[in-house]
């Protein structure tokens, strides 16, 4: 008889996923996500102006503020078969693409290089061998002994103190812990330059869009930046500067640091390919225009079912009847009111009804999407097998180069199936982002040049027609496929669906009763200890896992405080 | 000696109702205080990461949040220092990354606030919804009045 497992952290900020295993002979045998947060935010949206929705949708979530206000002004824009001027087209993919950097880095750093790294270990490590290991994968210049040994200094100092704060409740000396402390030390102290490297990347958001989180600029038909070169309060020469200088601290730190040490962590955690599989078939939409109507893009869309590259049939443009025509969402084991069957994201209902946890029943907040009747995953993994598919080289090039560093740091060959794993997740954020910030150089070259020829226009009015128009929007964001799904009467919105990248990934059983990404991607999985669960962990953060709309409360009642004085 | 650096951090959901209310309270502040020259208002959201660059080396960061203690809704609370939680207990979701953590990794790079103040709104309604409850309406006046008095300087 197998052992239950529950991860239920009552998270706060974001969380609100448990996560139920069966665990069987050390492996996991089979496994339940569950969005434990009533995710109906859509409904405030009935009701309202269409021109108003971007600046509500941000606020759904506090991760990913930027890409809800781009899906759903694209989302209009499609009802509206409006076109959109080239400038704003590439500041909209500037925002983007630094966008999904700063989720990139601050994904791999800050939120799961910890269920690798073991802090502790740092302090035993040797300063003078960790800048010489550093400095054999990379020329980076913040790989030094002195920077080493001041890392050190700070870690030994934290652990002293008895507070070890932000590294508090790590799964530290787990027996799944496998790096040598002179790689923990190098982690560590590229931890901590990440944080400083994550604001060029949130820098540049705020430079274009005026203000980070929560940016002001988008509107539907465009944005609302004025271009010009002599006045301090629009979109200046000096502003765009700024911009550049972002983009090459950027490239450098994701070249000769970011990279490399995904690959490191992959060539010493080489079995972890072999883990969290789950799902194969894939979806991802392509992005960053570079046209008015969104016929031509940077990087490639498409679906792949069960694995199989040759298979994949490309999303081109916006408003691809393949994408269009099969999306649509189970609730049967989801707390909504059901029946109905699947239902397409124009027809969606999101009309709570809780149950209890009900393994064989109604267990999720998160509704159950299916592209063409089957579970899809998406994510960077799914943007690299789309872009290797359809043979996007520059893309691929940077596979290339992570998993030649991985093969000559592990001394293996790695094929591309590798790839269909929790380490395979990481590798393609890294690919990715490297990806990502030579479009960001590339699409600022596209605007600066596009200006000089004399077009400054950035936004076209929209007009409502007087009857029922629907159109949806597509974004790749950091965590995959977001689409917005827009009914309109009258100008008026009548329904209102976003399928976030989550609800793809942390999706329950569907209709037809097949596993969620998250939960095949744990089958299989060993575990070897039980008590703490840090495998289980380490492939559902691989996902960069959001439920999103946040609540942030803080509730002094469950801490020790010292000091409630009412006022 | 440098200027002192102050900032006011509204943070919260604006969809849910009184959740928000730390981010209409700096809306509030920009649009009806003139606050002395320094002063910087943050909308926060729910975000983290996107907020270090602003909250780095301050003398003095205001927090200003829902925050549930079973008072009557619209209590105002205020905390201070230590008595702010340091850290969340749990990490299987990454964006547990509150503003808990925020300090925490302010502190991690030495630069945290010298002093931090949380002022509390008991709630009265969280759930769906763009407005504040009554209860929490009605304290928005004091609430300013409280942010104004805590960044003076004494």
């Amino acid at each position: 008889m197998g052992k239950r497992i529950v991860i239920d952290p009552i998270t706060r900020i974001e969380g609100h996923l448990r996560i139920d295993c069966e665990v069987d002979g050390g492996r996991v045998t089979d496994a339940w996500a569950s969005g434990t947060m009533w995710r109906g935010v859509e409904q405030i949206l009935l009701g309202r102006d269409p021109r108003d929705a971007w600046a509500i949708t941000q606020r759904f979530c506090g991760v990913c503020t930027t890409v809800h206000a781009i899906a759903s002004v694209r989302a209009v824009e499609n009802a509206l078969g409006m076109s959109v001027p080239k400038n704003a087209q590439y500041i909209r993919n500037l925002m983007m693409a630094a966008h999904a950097i700063h989720d990139e880095i601050v994904h791999f750093y800050h939120l799961s290089a910890l269920d690798w790294v073991d802090v502790t270990s740092a302090l035993k490590a040797d300063p003078a061998r960790t800048a010489a290991l550093a400095e054999s994968l990379s020329d980076w210049p913040g790989n030094g002994k002195q920077v080493m040994a001041q890392t050190q200094t700070r870690l030994t100092n934290l652990v002293e103190s008895g507070q070890l704060g932000i590294f508090a409740n790590g799964y530290w000396g787990h027996p799944a812990m496998k790096l040598p402390p002179e790689v923990n030390l190098l982690a560590v102290s590229h931890y901590l330059q990440a944080l400083d490297i994550q604001r060029k990347a949130n820098k540049i958001v705020a430079i274009l869009g005026s203000k980070t989180p929560h940016i002001q600029n988008v509107a539907v038909g465009g944005v609302s930046n004025p271009i010009a070169f002599n006045s301090q309060s629009v979109l200046s020469i000096e502003r765009l500067l700024a911009v550049k200088e972002a983009i090459d601290e950027l490239a450098a730190f994701i070249t000769q640091v970011y990279t490399i040490d995904v690959a490191a962590v992959a060539a010493f955690y080489p079995e972890w390919t072999g883990y969290g599989k789950g799902v194969t078939n894939y979806l991802a939409a392509p992005e960053f225009p570079l046209d008015e109507k969104g016929t031509q893009f940077v990087t490639p869309g498409g679906y792949i079912p069960d694995g199989n590259l040759e298979a994949m049939k490309p999303i081109a443009t916006f408003g691809d009847p393949l994408l269009r025509d099969n999306v649509a969402e189970s609730v049967k084991h989801s707390w909504y009111q059901g029946g109905k069957g699947p239902l397409h994201p124009y027809q969606g209902e999101t009309v709570a009804e809780y149950t209890d946890f009900q393994e064989k029943a109604k267990y999720s907040f998160v509704k159950s999407p299916t592209f063409a009747g089957k579970p899809a995953q998406v994510g960077p993994l799914a943007r690299v097998l789309v872009a290797a598919a359809a043979n996007d080289e520059p893309t691929v090039a940077h596979l290339s180069r992570i998993l030649g560093i991985v093969e000559s740091l592990a001394k293996i060959k790695v094929p591309l199936a590798a790839l269909h794993s929790t380490i395979g997740r990481h590798a393609a954020r890294a690919v990715m982002c490297a990806r990502n910030v030579e479009i960001l150089a590339d699409q600022w070259q596209l605007l600066m040049a596009n200006i000089a020829t004399g077009d400054v226009a950035t936004f076209e009015k929209p007009v409502f027609p007087p009857g029922e128009v629907s159109g949806f929007g597509f974004h790749e964001a950091p965590r995959g496929m977001l689409s917005h799904w827009v009914v309109i009467e009258k100008g008026i919105i009548k329904n209102y669906q976003a399928v976030v990248p989550t609800t793809w990934n942390a999706a329950p059983r569907n209709e037809k009763d097949e596993l969620g990404p998250y939960e095949a991607s744990l089958v299989g999985t060993p575990l070897a200890d039980p008590e703490r669960p840090l495998e289980v962990l380490r492939t559902i953060h691989s996902f960069d896992p959001c439920l999103a709309c946040a609540v942030h409360l803080v509730d002094p009642r469950r801490r020790d405080i010292i000091e409630v004085r009412a006022l | 000696m440098g200027a002192r650096r102050v900032a006011v951090l509204g943070v919260g959901n604006l969809l849910l109702g009184d959740e928000g209310v730390g981010v209409r309270c700096v809306e509030r502040l920009e649009r009806d205080h003139t606050l002395p020259g320094g002063i910087a208002c943050l909308d926060g959201g729910t975000s983290t990461h996107e907020l270090l660059a602003d909250l780095e080396d301050l003398d003095l960061l205001i927090i200003v949040d829902a925050l549930e203690s079973g008072a009557a809704p619209g209590s105002l609370l205020r905390l201070e220092g230590a008595a702010i939680p340091s850290a969340f207990s749990n990490k299987l979701s990454p964006h547990q990354h509150g503003i808990n953590d925020l300090l925490a990794t302010l502190k991690l790079l030495g630069r945290a606030p010298e002093h931090v103040v949380l002022l509390g709104v008991e709630p009265q309604r969280i759930g769906l919804s763009m407005e504040l409850s009554p209860a929490v309406a009605a304290a928005m006046d004091r609430l300013c009045a409280q942010v104004v008095k805590e960044v003076l300087p004494r």
